[in-house]
C-alpha cells in the first residue's frame, strides 16, 4: 500500500517488532517464481535392498496382471476407422480372454445388462432399418385388412409378432448394425418369405408354392 | 476429497482398470453421491460402459450404493470411496507381508483377492492351488487341503474377512448368507463388516482333492478345458459367501512393525523383542482404535518372551524401566501389581513417529539449522522472533531468513496476540508457532502430489519410448519361441543383433528410470501410511 509519508515507504505497523530494518527488505519480485526452482539440498537416495526389489517386482507384475483381467475395461474404438493390420490380431486375443459376471445378489439390479441380444436371435425375420418405417405403415394397414378378412389365423399371429418386433427394433437400431455388417449380401437380395407373403397378401394362395 | 487426492485416484484407476473406469470414478469422486442417469449424463459415455465400470468399482469395494434417499421409489445412488482407491498404492506391501507371515501360499491368496476384489473361498483355493502347481516340479501338485488350511489361518488372524451382505441390493431375506442378522433394506448407514457376528467364521467347504496340473498350452487343450469348466459347475457349499482383505488388520500389523523397528533403532535388539512380545500378547485383546494396549504385568511378559531370549528377570525389569523413562514414551507404566503393569502407548508412539517424520522432512528440504528452529518451535510452542534467535543460537539475520522461508511454506504459523483491542501492529505480540496436526495434513497432501507426479513422469517416459519398447518385446517373443523350438546359437545371436547397441543403452536407461520411479512410489507410500495413521488416530474420538 502506498504510504503517505512524503515519498518514503511507510508501513502500518512498527517494523522493529518483527525485527527487520528498513534496509533488510528482500528484493521486489520481477515476475512469477520459476517453475522448477533450483534446490539447495538434494533428496536422500532411495532405499535399495532385497525387500524393496521384491516389492518393486510385485508392483510391476500386479500392474501387468490387472491390465489383463476382465476388470480392465477398454473403450471400444469407433468402427468407421480403417482397421490396422495389427489391431485385428489384438482383437482376437481380447476375445479369447475370460468374461466376468458379478454375483447379482450383491449388486443393484439396475446394473445388470439388459438382455437385448435375445430379442435379436428370436427375430430371424428381421427387417432393415430403412425399410422399417415404410413397412410399419404397410403392416398396420394389412393388419386391419386381415382383421376384417379373418383369414389364416397363423399368418395374423406372425404379422403381429413381426409388428411387435418392428416396434422393438426401432429402439435398438444400434444393435442391428452388427448384424448388417456381418452380411456381405445386399439387403434387397435377401428374400424373406414373410415380406413376400405380406406384400402380396391377396395372391397368397397362388404363390406359396415357390 | 482434495484435488491432489482426486488426481492420484484418477491415475491409479487408469493404470489398473482402464480409462473408462477412470472417467466414471473421477466423476463420482468429484461430485459425491450420484445416481446412474446423472453419471451417464456427466461423463458422456454409453450406459453400458457406465454400468460395467460401476460393477467393477463395486466389486473392488471402491464404490458403494444405497437406495435412494428421497423415498422408496427413487433410484440407487452411488458413492466412491477415495481412501479405498488410494489403498491400491499399498498392494505390494500387503502381498509382501503375507509372504513373510504365511509363505508363498499366503502371498498368492492375498494377491488373488486383491486382484479380484472379493471371491468365494472355494474359488480362491482352486485358483491358488493351480498357480502353485504350475510353479512346482513335474509330477507333483498342490493339495487343496493345504491351501484351505492357510486360508483358515488367515481368517483366524483376521487378515481376511467376509464381505457384508449389501443392504440395498434388492434381494430381501437372502437366506444364502446366514449372517444377515439385520436385513433392513432402508437403512441409511452402510453396515461395516465387523458388525456381523459371523464375520470371521470359515464356512464348511467341501473341497477335497488336488489341483490338476494344466498341460503345456495347446489351443485344443485350452478349448477342451474351457468347455469342461462350463459343463460341470461344482458347488462347494459356500455360494454367496465372499471374502475380502481386511486392510485395517494389515495396517495394525504395519503400525506394530514400525514401533518395533523404531525401538530397535533407538535402544537395542532386546528391548525391541520385549516390545514385540507385548504387542503380540495384546493383539487379540486390543481393538484397532484403542489409544494404548491393555496393561500387562511384568510376570506375564517374562513368561511370554521367546525362548531364544534367555534374559534373567531383573534384567527384564531394568529394560522395562529404561523403556518407560525414554522420552519417546513408547511404553508406559500403569500400576505396580504383578511386578509392574506396563502398556504400550500406541497413539503417543504414532504421534512421536509422525513428529520425527516432519522434523526429518524439514531437515532434508531446508537444512539442519532450519530443522533446529522447527524442533524448537515444536517443543516450546510459541516463541517471539527474538527468543527464536536466542534459543536456536543462530545469528539474527539468518534466523529471520529461515523463519520466513518456513513461514512462506506454511510449516510455521504466526499468532497475533493484541495488547489493545484495535490490533495496532506496534502494540501486538507476534509469536511463531508450529501445530503438528495441520502440518501433518499439509505434508500428507504433498505426499499425494509427489506420488501423482512420479506416476505421470513414469507414464511419460514409457510413452516416449513406446516404439522402442514394442520392438524389444517382439524380439523377446521371437527369441523365446526360437529357444523353445530349439534353434542354433547363430540364429539367436542374429535375432539379438536386431537391437542395435545405442538402442540397447536407451532401453537400459529407460528401465532404470522406470524402476527408480516405481520404487520411489512404494517408499513415499510408507510415509503416507505413517502420516495417515497419525491423523486418523488423533482425530478419532477416544472412548
Amino acid at each position: 500500500m502506498a504510504g503517505k509519508g512524503r515519498g518514503v515507504a511507510a508501513f502500518t505497523f512498527n517494523i522493529d517488532a518483527l525485527g527487520i530494518g528498513r534496509g533488510n527488505m528482500p528484493e521486489a519480485r520481477v515476475g512469477p517464481s520459476p517453475l522448477f526452482p533450483t534446490t539447495e539440498f538434494k533428496p536422500v537416495p532411495l532405499k535399495g535392498g532385497e525387500e524393496e526389489d521384491y516389492m518393486l517386482a510385485l508392483k510391476q507384475e500386479l500392474r501387468g496382471a490387472m491390465q489383463r483381467l476382465p476388470h480392465n475395461i477398454k473403450a471400444c474404438s469407433s468402427k468407421t476407422e480403417v482397421e490396422k493390420y495389427t489391431e485385428r490380431y489384438l482383437k482376437q486375443a481380447q476375445i479369447n480372454s475370460e468374461e466376468w459376471t458379478p454375483d447379482w445378489n450383491l449388486f443393484p439390479k439396475e446394473l445388470m445388462p439388459q438382455s437385448k441380444k435375445r430379442r435379436i436371435k428370436k427375430g430371424t425375420k428381421t427387417k432393415t432399418v430403412k425399410k422399417l418405417k415404410e413397412d410399419k405403415a404397410n403392416v398396420l394397414s394389412k393388419l386391419d385388412e386381415l382383421a376384417k378378412k379373418d383369414e389364416n389365423p397363423e399368418k395374423s399371429d406372425e404379422e403381429t409378432e413381426k409388428k411387435a418386433e418392428d416396434d422393438e427394433e426401432i429402439e435398438e437400431e444400434e444393435l442391428e448394425e452388427d448384424i448388417e455388417e456381418e452380411n456381405d449380401y445386399i439387403e434387397s437380395y435377401f428374400d424373406n418369405g414373410e415380406d413376400f407373403a405380406a406384400e402380396s397378401d391377396d395372391n397368397m394362395d397362388g404363390e406359396a408354392t415357390y | 476429497m482434495t484435488a491432489q487426492e482426486v488426481r492420484l485416484c484418477g491415475l491409479l484407476l487408469q493404470e489398473h482398470f482402464g480409462e473408462v473406469v477412470e472417467k466414471v470414478g473421477r466423476n463420482l469422486l468429484k461430485s459425491g453421491t450420484q445416481n446412474l442417469r446423472a453419471i451417464v449424463h456427466e461423463t458422456g459415455l454409453s450406459v453400458d460402459l457406465v454400468k460395467k465400470s460401476l460393477c467393477v468399482l463395486v466389486q473392488h469395494g471402491a464404490c458403494s450404493f444405497i437406495q435412494g434417499r428421497k423415498g422408496p421409489g427413487s433410484p440407487t445412488e452411488y458413492k466412491a470411496h477415495c481412501d479405498r482407491v488410494l489403498r491400491i498404492l499399498r498392494y505390494p506391501r500387503y502381498i509382501y507381508t503375507a509372504k513373510t507371515l504365511y509363505g508363498d501360499t499366503g502371498e498368492l491368496i492375498i494377491e488373488e483377492l486383491l486382484q479380484r476384489g472379493h471371491m468365494t473361498m472355494s474359488n480362491t483355493v482352486k485358483t491358488v492351488a493351480d498357480r502353485l502347481t504350475q510353479s512346482m516340479d513335474e509330477g507333483s501338485s498342490m493339495d487343496y487341503g493345504e491351501v484351505s488350511a492357510t486360508f483358515s489361518k488367515l481368517v483366524e488372524t483376521h487378515f481376511l474377512q467376509r464381505c457384508p451382505p449389501a443392504a440395498g441390493a434388492g434381494t430381501t431375506g437372502s437366506s444364502q448368507t446366514a449372517n444377515s442378522t439385520s436385513a433392513a433394506p432402508a437403512s441409511s448407514t452402510a453396515p461395516t463388516p465387523e458388525s456381523f457376528p459371523d464375520c470371521y467364521r470359515v464356512p464348511q467347504v467341501t473341497l477335497i482333492g488336488r489341483s490338476k496340473r494344466s498341460l503345456a498350452s495347446e489351443e485344443g487343450e485350452d478349448q477342451r478345458n474351457a468347455k469342461k469348466a462350463k459343463m460341470d459347475p461344482e458347488t462347494h457349499g459356500d455360494e454367496g459367501i465372499y471374502w475380502q482383505v481386511n486392510f485395517e488388520r494389515f495396517h495394525q500389523h504395519f503400525r506394530d512393525q514400525t514401533i518395533i523397528s523404531a525401538v530397535a533403532n533407538k535402544l537395542d535388539q532386546t528391548s525391541s523383542e520385549i516390545v514385540r512380545t507385548m504387542l503380540r500378547m495384546s493383539e487379540v485383546t486390543t481393538s484397532s482404535t484403542a489409544p494404548c494396549t491393555k496393561p500387562l504385568s511384568a510376570n506375564e511378559i517374562f513368561r511370554s518372551l521367546p525362548a531364544t531370549y534367555n534374559i534373567p528377570r531383573h534384567i527384564l525389569d531394568q529394560y522395562l524401566t529404561l523403556l518407560v523413562d525414554d522420552p519417546m514414551e513408547f511404553v508406559g507404566k500403569a500400576g505396580e501389581s504383578g511386578g509392574g503393569m506396563y502398556i504400550v502407548n500406541l497413539n503417543q508412539a504414532l504421534a512421536n513417529l509422525a513428529r520425527a517424520t516432519l522434523e526429518s522432512i524439514v531437515q532434508e528440504r531446508f537444512g539442519s539449522r532450519s530443522a533446529r528452529i522447527f524442533r524448537l518451535l515444536l517443543r516450546k510452542r510459541h516463541l517471539e522472533q527474538k527468543q527464536v534467535e536466542d534459543f536456536a543460537m543462530i545469528p539474527a539475520k539468518e534466523a529471520k531468513d529461515m523463519l520466513y522461508t518456513l513461514l512462506s511454506q506454511n510449516l510455521v504459523q504466526l499468532q497475533e496476540i493484541p495488547k489493545t483491542p484495535d490490533f495496532a501492529p506496534s502494540r501486538t505480540f507476534y509469536l511463531y508457532t508450529v501445530n503438528q496436526l495441520p502440518t501433518a495434513r499439509l505434508l500428507l497432501q504433498n505426499c499425494y502430489k509427489t506420488v501423482a507426479n512420479l506416476m505421470e513422469r513414469r507414464l511419460f517416459e514409457a510413452k516416449e519410448s513406446k516404439r522402442l519398447l514394442e520392438k524389444s518385446q517382439r524380439i523377446e517373443a521371437i527369441l523365446a519361441s526360437l529357444q523353445a523350438s530349439g534353434a542354433e546359437p547363430e540364429q539367436l545371436t542374429e535375432v539379438e543383433e536386431m537391437i542395435t547397441a545405442p538402442e540397447k543403452q536407451q532401453l537400459d536407461s529407460l528401465r532404470l528410470h522406470v524402476n527408480k520411479l516405481d520404487s520411489a512410489e512404494n517408499q513415499v507410500d510408507e510415509t503416507i501410511f505413517l502420516l495417515e495413521s497419525y491423523i486418523s488416530s488423533s482425530t478419532k474420538p477416544t472412548s
